[in-house]
């Protein structure tokens, strides 16, 4: 994994990425030349993240995220690390040579790392929907409910997100918290959410939803929990933070209140993919019924509909055809058996079409976020 | 596929038209449901919501077994149930977004 520390390293980056020519090598990176703590907290997760075996961290070497820094951390992983500053090592061609020849080391030093069989319980998995149609809590939605329930009963791990698209549901997801503790972590989080929508006068629901069938915000939303499975939710995790145990858990990405909004929630698909990833989540669906291109960096994207004519028209993107739960010629265990199958190879090594494609893509804003839930903020003490 | 409407919970008083619809057609209903069949009196895009009862003004409107709004009129059974007859409970934009493209009206672009 190649890390530009600021918009001014992101083309040598870049050129260092697309010249190893290796589809195992990609990019993340962040913008601002001011850091942010999230962002960096962001950083550091894809640093510790499985799926990632070494680190080039590239920085132009006047900005605030420190490059030396980052890679520390993935030594201290146990991982091939190594960073640079364009402005020491001489300029664009330089830094390319240098980091293209690091990367190219790094890819055969890797070949030879020893591999072990794994099981569901390694596994943790995320999902988030975008561009939702009425066929989303259906039928998309709904068959990764159902493997969540499977994934979890067998002692792996689940996780999804998007708070902000469970408008109306406060009691619905507070009933299915496993703890007391989980419990306030979720009322806590739906109000803090709420309040954020109301304050910005912006609910998660877009014209093409509107567009497919759904009316309200709470229409959207039911179908959107429906991911989420039955079970009981463990507890709800703050961007980056890793789930101390097994089971089920509701991802907050909303910013928390501070100065400014500093932030925005949901600015795009891409940015909850990298949330739930940032979680350590192995994998990550997408749930669409209107259609979407996107993979992500770092972890593979399984792209669900369960609008079959979306996923005729887009086959070479769409993975998975949820459709035959609406159209009556599969069952919802049926299907999730299917989805299991397709986890599994996936799992495995095989491509997903976002692979396939050379779709890596990545998003990491400016966002203010507390590093666990903060029903009593600091800022409200005393 | 052949034209059906798909009602997702026993208590929903909305269901899913899984085909478009044309206005007088009866159609098979299926998923968590007393009535066998529902008689559309408006036409009805695939994928938007026909009421399975008559609604009155200011009722919730429940899908999924839970609200998801309120009527903003009467709502005869068998009609298109958008957002030109119902509204969020939440969210006051949604109220003025175009029923058959969803594109804001609120905003301008002189």
């Amino acid at each position: 994994m190649v890390i530009y520390t600021v918009k001014c390293s992101e083309f040598v980056a870049r050129q260092i990425v697309e010249r190893t020519n290796s589809r195992d090598v990609e990019l993340v990176g962040f913008d601002g030349c001011t850091d942010n703590q999230y962002a960096i907290n962001m950083l550091i997760s894809m640093i510790r993240h499985p799926n990632v075996g070494a680190v080039l961290a590239v920085g132009l070497g006047c900005e605030y995220i420190q490059p030396e820094w980052l890679a520390d951390i993935a030594t201290q992983e146990g991982k091939l690390s190594s960073w640079m500053f364009i402005q020491k090592e001489g300029g664009t061609r330089l830094s390319i040579q240098k980091g293209e020849s690091w990367a190219s080391w790094a890819i055969r030093e890797l070949r030879s790392t020893p591999t072990v069989p794994m099981t569901w319980k390694d596994l943790v998995i995320g999902a988030e929907c975008g561009g939702s149609d009425y066929t989303s809590g259906l039928a998309g939605n709904a068959v990764v409910g159902r493997f969540f329930d499977k994934l979890t009963s067998l002692g792996g791990t689940a996780i999804f997100e998007e708070i902000v698209e469970a408008v109306g549901l406060k009691d619905v997801l507070v009933k299915r918290g496993a703890t007391e503790k989980a419990k306030e972590e979720i009322a806590y989080t739906y109000d803090k959410a709420l309040e954020y929508c109301k304050s910005v006068n912006q609910y998660s629901v877009s014209p093409g939803n509107f567009a497919g069938g759904l009316s309200t915000i709470e229409e959207k939303s039911m179908g959107a929990i429906v991911k989420s499975g039955s079970g009981k939710i463990q507890g709800v995790l703050k961007v980056a933070q890793r789930p101390e145990k097994e089971g089920l858990w509701l991802l907050d990405s909303t910013p928390d209140p501070y100065w400014m909004q500093f932030g925005i929630t949901n600015p795009n698909d891409n940015e909850g993919l990298m949330d739930l990833i940032s979680c350590g989540a192995h994998m990550v669906f997408l749930v669409t019924g209107r259609g979407s291109v996107v993979g992500s960096a770092v972890g593979p994207c399984v792209k669900i509909t369960g609008n079959h004519e979306t996923f005729e028209r887009m086959s070479e993107d769409m993975e998975f055809d949820a459709s035959p739960i609406l159209e009556g010629t599969k069952s919802m265990a049926e299907m999730a058996d299917d989805l299991a199958r397709y986890v599994a190879e996936i799992a495995d090594g095989k491509e997903t079409k976002s692979e396939a494609l050379g779709h890596k893509e990545f998003f990491i804003p400016y966002k203010y976020q507390e590093n666990t839930v903060a029903i009593h903020r600091k800022c409200e003490e005393g | 596929m052949n034209e059906k409407v798909f009602q997702v919970n026993l208590q929903d008083n909305v269901a899913v038209a899984l085909t478009a619809l044309e206005a007088g057609s009866t159609v098979p209903l299926i998923g968590d449901t007393e009535q066998k069949e529902i008689t559309a009196v408006t036409d009805i895009p695939v994928g938007h919501k026909i009421a399975l009862r008559d609604i009155s003004d200011g009722e919730d409107i429940v899908k999924y077994g839970v609200v998801i709004g309120h009527a903003i009129k009467n709502i005869p059974k068998g009609s298109w149930v958008h957002l030109e007859e119902m509204a969020s409970n939440y969210d006051e934009r949604s109220s003025h977004l175009d029923a058959v493209t969803g594109a804001p009206k609120d905003m301008s672009y002189k």
